[in-house]
């Protein structure tokens, strides 16, 4: 580690003037322990860069030296840990803004996660909208500003903190001005309207079925790493389009060539890109190697800002001759036909030599040595066509472009620009204007198309000599262990090779076999250099006959916490209470999660463990009084004149003719025969029954009801609500429960014979409240139900409380509620079924004891046993009627697997007590 | 580098790290038919707030690529073994997201199977002809996630 | 998330609904009448095509109403909505 209060000497890399960074404001920033000064608008890459560091750790897996390669998305080396609340690991210099105090530690392809809370928020927003554009470069502006203008609604993002794209990097002019003038009036064009919305700093990265898009937004990022109140760290947006235009750009490819991964060896756009719009001059003495146009103005504006270019070297034979002019006006030698076939140095590229290549990619004639500290490389453009073919577009390889290109769309989308193979500004452009009026026209908005303004700068290319492998001087493949397929991966042509040998064929094998385009940068730019690897090992003409993997989301790498978003804590699971939970809560209750509810498991008193609670409650609802908050069963009213002939269908049992003010337990069985599903049914009136389900299953019932009246039977006049959350219900349970009641109803007859078991009532409570008493149980003991609104719940609750209190009213959860119905054989279906069990089993089954009708099972009252049965017959009924369950015919009468009989212990708790007459410490 | 495969039911989500460090996950099934083989995102979305609850310290963690692919689903959500009724076509099919896992145990009893014509005595309750018999299985909490 | 265009809601989100599996498969008439496979092919057999499918959904987070769709199932695309009850529309492949 150096010295930090001694910066250490290194020639002058920040231009003097030019460029999109602010030179009145410099930032000081720390990089592996060194303190450095940049400028607002650099990345942490161009400020390394402008202080003379390689700025990248070594490799992972062989240690080798490396540095920064690219100027965005797509860089293999430069990853970083930042430093702060909440360390983020795993991020890249070159996509990185820089702010004052930044702290970053150069990773060697590794990082650790901070294990301290991450203090940062990270929200979702949902999006509608006619027109997206991904891409702000000269095509996405031109279909953004095409679409804007038809007043349909145009969303624009871009990964950058502005816009213009590539036309950051260079000098174009649009319109007779400077491009980012022209960039700037659009932007103010399009800011003006109130359909557009431009988001920066935001990356599409996934494109999902039906034009659905996600895009994260860095929204605090740039200004530090504490979170800044009020506002997100990131953003999701999910967007859905009618039309989408990808103007996504391209990745210029690297070469395979001995020492290609040395630092100093870089995409030579990204050279561009750190002259022109960082002002940083990535080294001195430069050599520009191309297989393609694009690398003159490389070079030239290395020229043009002081650099000495030793040699251009071009693969083809015969670049154009306007090209190579120009060139050789700037002083630069133009070498053709040629190639570079190694780059040496030892902590950084000090040399490279070139040879001449013949038809065939051999060299020929002698190598020749050159001295550099920059490599500028372009090996060619492969359109960002991971978007395109994540929505399922295909892609073809262009023969003449030496890429592979968007074939044939698989939704609502178009690609312009480069995305699609059009690398000059004109028909970037044009091509922009023409998708953007068709965008916003196929979306329904009459839109015209702009006139493509006067344009100069990148003009329309010639063909490309694509070398795909360049031979090293010796040896062959087999040895090539220097000439790097994958940085980040160290994997070489050596790797490849043995894949090959060993019989792979298929890119995807290949690929697996050597992890190439696995790593971080999921070989964004070298995806495509390493199929022309591959296909020139398997004597392939092109890499079209290789073909590409698949490209899956995300495009960039997302922190977890940002697709988590919200959901976290206590939104991961939201609980759900009863009105009744704030008395739970300040009781000492101890809760348990049952579906989604919050519901008490036990109460202790002090000094209680859980055991000793449970046996205090079940003594107080076998021999006192007890009352629980039976608020979560599942409730659905089934109103209609068909309400009786409905329900007979959907149970095993008859609910046609059950007497009004009458309560019946029914069990609900799936199509298979299995059981899914019991409670008890009230009867409220002709045409109206109150369904109570399980407490977990009650969306489920509703569904499973929904789904039959509406499919099988529309011709029953039924309708479904669900209403669990619209009554409260306070389950009033044990021998002298009947004297709490008798004190709360005085209107009411509570008498055995007034109120027979299985019945209902309504009356007024001495409170005032209306409320519907229910007797039954599940418990075996004498109990009711008494059941308001919910806005009552905790008043009726405390008042329960209050007239049970000489009586020693205990509150009991769910734990005691178990034992109760576990001591009487009673069943909860989902925890003592499986959807293995048929009614018939059940009956067969241990747990259904003395093979008593499922009725008298699960619901008797401890008062009055006879009751119980009353108007049923049996769990299956012999109907012929058409039934979801077709319950006449059940699979086999012989279980498959009978369950143990004698499985529950029927005696009483012998731990049984006489009832205290104590009155209850409960308030 | 963690040494296990760590499941949860309850949050529904699986996690393992692979030799290179990179946190392999896996989580849920589309509700649908399909053979897109490509991951629908709201469960994406949803198998990352499940691992966070997990594991807080995964939040600055990245996600770099998805993958989907297609899951064959039997009715009882438990895997098919065995003899059908078309001569010398025999299945092992049905595992859900379930079947690396087992691939040992279900190889045993599928050779079994092909070599004697009948099913294993092990996987006698997985043959097809639990559909018609009514005998179902019922894996679904047994298969840890993804059902 | 597929984007699926409930009939009486418009289109909504693929969260909001409930998937039923394959749409027209008529309850039999007479179950008593049918042996055990018969009766597990109407329970448990489906078709699975890759291509088009007539399916049932539920828009159980909105207007709760069951509906069949023609999706494609390798695209996603959906090539019809109507009502349940009403006959599978022909579909040119």
């Amino acid at each position: 580690m150096s010295d930090p209060f001694r910066l250490p000497h290194r020639p002058a890399r920040r231009l003097p003037a030019g460029g999109r960074v602010d030179r009145s404001a410099p930032l000081r920033f720390t990089y592996d322990g060194t303190r450095y000064t940049g400028l607002r608008g650099d990345t942490l890459a161009s400020a390394l860069l402008a202080n003379g560091v390689a700025g990248a750790s070594p490799s992972l897996y062989r240690g080798r030296p490396r540095g920064i390669a690219t100027a965005g998305v797509e860089e293999p080396n430069a990853l970083v840990q930042v430093a702060g609340p909440g360390s983020e690991p795993m991020l890249l210099a070159t996509t990185l803004e820089l702010y004052e105090g930044l702290t970053a530690t150069g990773l060697s392809g590794r990082g650790r996660l901070d294990p301290g809370p991450d203090p940062a928020v990270y929200d979702k927003m949902h999006l509608h909208t006619e027109v997206l554009v991904v891409g702000a470069g000269p095509a996405g502006l031109a279909a953004a500003l095409a679409a804007g203008r038809s007043g349909a609604r145009v969303v624009l993002v871009d990964d950058q903190p502005e816009p213009g794209g590539s036309l950051l990097a260079g000098h174009e002019e649009i319109d007779g001005v400077p491009a980012l003038d022209w960039v700037a009036a659009v932007r103010e064009e399009l800011a003006a309207r109130p359909g557009v919305r431009i988001l920066t700093r935001s990356t599409a990265t996934g494109y999902y079925d039906h034009n659905y898009l996600l895009v994260a937004e860095h929204r605090t990022d740039h200004l530090g790493p504490h979170p800044v109140p009020g506002v997100s760290r990131q953003r999701l947006w999910h967007i859905r389009a009618r039309r989408v235009v990808l103007a996504t750009g391209s990745h210029e490819r690297p070469m395979v060539f001995a020492g290609n991964d040395l630092p100093g060896v870089m995409s030579a756009a990204a050279v561009r890109a750190y002259v022109n719009r960082y002002a940083v001059l990535p080294g001195h003495r430069a050599v520009v190697l191309t297989t393609n146009d694009h690398a003159y103005a490389t070079a030239l504006d290395l020229v043009a800002a002081g650099a000495e270019v030793s040699a251009l070297v071009d693969t083809r034979p015969e670049p154009p001759a306007g090209l190579v002019d120009a060139a050789r006006r700037a002083g630069i030698e133009v070498v053709t036909g040629s190639c570079v076939v190694g780059a040496y140095g030892d902590a950084a590229v000090a040399a490279v030599r070139t040879a001449a290549l013949d038809a065939d990619d051999a060299v020929t004639g002698p190598v020749r040595d050159l001295a550099c500290d920059l490599l500028a490389v372009s090996g060619g453009w492969s359109p960002a066509v991971q978007l395109w073919s994540q929505a399922q577009g295909t892609t073809r390889y262009d023969e003449d472009l030496a890429a592979f290109v968007p074939a044939r769309a698989a939704q609502h989308v178009d690609i312009v620009g480069a995305a699609r193979g059009v690398l000059d500004l004109a028909g970037c452009l044009d091509g922009g204007f023409a998708a953007g009026a068709e965008a916003a026209r196929s979306a329904g908005f009459p839109a015209a198309v702009p006139a493509t303004p006067a344009n100069s700068g990148d003009t329309r290319p010639s063909r490309p000599r694509p070398v795909w492998l360049v031979p090293g001087e010796d040896g062959d493949p087999s040895t090539w262990h220097d000439h790097f397929v994958d940085l980040q991966r160290d994997a070489t042509v050596a790797d490849v090779h043995r894949a090959v040998r060993a019989g792979m064929r298929s890119v995807e094998h290949i690929k697996r076999y050597t992890t190439i385009g696995t790593a971080h940068d999921q070989g964004k730019a070298s995806a495509v250099s390493a199929t022309g690897v591959i296909a020139r090992l398997l004597g392939a003409r092109t890499p079209g006959d290789v073909g590409t993997t698949t490209y899956r989301g995300p495009y960039v790498p997302v922190p977890f916490a940002l697709l988590a978003g919200r959901e976290r804590g206590p939104l991961f699971d939201p609980v759900r209470t009863t009105a009744i939970h704030p008395w739970h809560t300040a009781h000492g209750a101890v809760f348990e999660n049952v579906g989604q509810w919050q519901r008490p498991r036990y109460f202790p008193l002090a000094g209680e463990d859980m055991d000793a609670a449970v046996l205090r409650e079940c003594r107080a609802a076998r021999a006192g009084v007890a009352v629980m908050d039976a608020t979560t069963l599942g409730k659905i009213d089934v109103i209609g004149p068909d309400a009786g002939a409905f329900l007979n269908r959907v149970y095993t049992n008859a609910f046609a003719r059950l007497a009004v003010n009458s309560a019946r337990y029914g069990m609900m069985c799936r199509a298979d025969g299995m059981v899914f599903d019991d409670g008890v049914t009230l009867r409220l009136a002709e045409d109206h029954y109150l369904m109570t389900t399980t407490t977990g299953n009650a969306a489920g019932v509703l569904d499973w009801l929904e789904e039959w009246l509406q499919t099988e039977w529309p011709e029953l006049r039924v309708r479904l609500t669900s209403v669990t959350e619209q009554w409260a219900t306070v389950a009033v349970v044990g021998p002298r429960s009947r004297e709490v009641l008798g004190a709360l109803v005085p209107d009411l007859d509570v008498s055995n014979d007034a109120f027979p078991f299985m019945t209902a009532r309504e009356t007024r409570l001495a409170n005032g409240v209306e409320a519907r008493i229910c007797r039954i149980s599940f418990s075996g003991e004498l109990a009711f139900e008494i059941n308001v609104a919910s806005w009552y719940g905790l008043a009726v609750w405390e008042s329960v409380i209050e007239a049970g209190r000489p009586l020693g009213i205990t509150p009991y959860g769910t734990e005691t509620m178990h034992v109760l119905r576990a001591e009487k054989g009673y069943p909860i279906v989902g925890q003592d079924t499986d959807g293995t069990v048929t009614p018939w089993t059940w009956a067969w089954s241990g747990s259904s004891p003395g093979r008593r009708t499922s009725s008298e099972n699960a619901r008797s009252d401890g008062a009055t046993p006879a009751a119980a049965t009353a108007g049923n017959s049996s769990a299956c009924c012999r109907s012929t009627r058409p039934c979801c369950c077709r319950r006449a015919r059940s699979w086999s009468p012989t279980p498959k697997r009978p369950c143990p009989s004698g499985r529950w212990d029927m005696s009483p708790p012998a731990t049984a007590a006489p009832p205290s007459a104590a009155p209850s410490p409960w308030r | 580098m963690h040494p296990t495969v760590v499941m949860s039911n309850h949050v529904h989500v699986y996690v393992s790290q692979a030799h290179k460090g990179e946190l392999v996950m896996g989580a849920g099934v589309d509700s649908y038919n399909g053979y897109g083989q490509r991951g629908s995102f709201h469960l994406i979305e949803r198998q990352m707030a499940a691992a966070l609850e997990l594991f807080p310290v995964f939040a600055r963690a990245h996600v770099l690529r998805t993958w989907g692919g297609i899951v064959d689903v039997t009715p009882d959500a438990s895997p098919i073994i065995g003899p059908t009724p078309v001569g010398n076509l025999f299945l092992n099919c049905g595992w859900g997201t379930g079947g690396f896992k087992a691939t040992p145990a279900s190889g045993w009893v599928y050779a079994h199977a092909i070599a004697t014509g009948e099913p294993h005595p092990l996987a006698e309750a997985f043959t097809l002809e639990r559909f018609t018999t009514g005998a179902l299985i019922d894996e679904h909490g047994a298969a840890a996630v993804a059902h | 998330m597929l984007l699926i265009a409930c009939p009486w809601c418009g289109e909504r989100e693929e969260l909001e609904f409930h998937y039923g599996g394959q749409a027209h498969v008529a309850h039999p008439a007479e179950p008593e009448g049918l042996s055990d496979s018969q009766w597990g092919e109407y329970l448990f057999v489906r078709d699975n095509p890759k291509g088009p499918f007539a399916e049932r959904w539920s828009h159980s987070a909105g207007c709760r109403r069951w509906f069949n769709v023609v999706r494609h199932t390798v695209t996603h695309e959906i090539l019809a909505v109507y009502p349940a009850g009403q006959p599978k529309p022909v579909i040119l492949p």
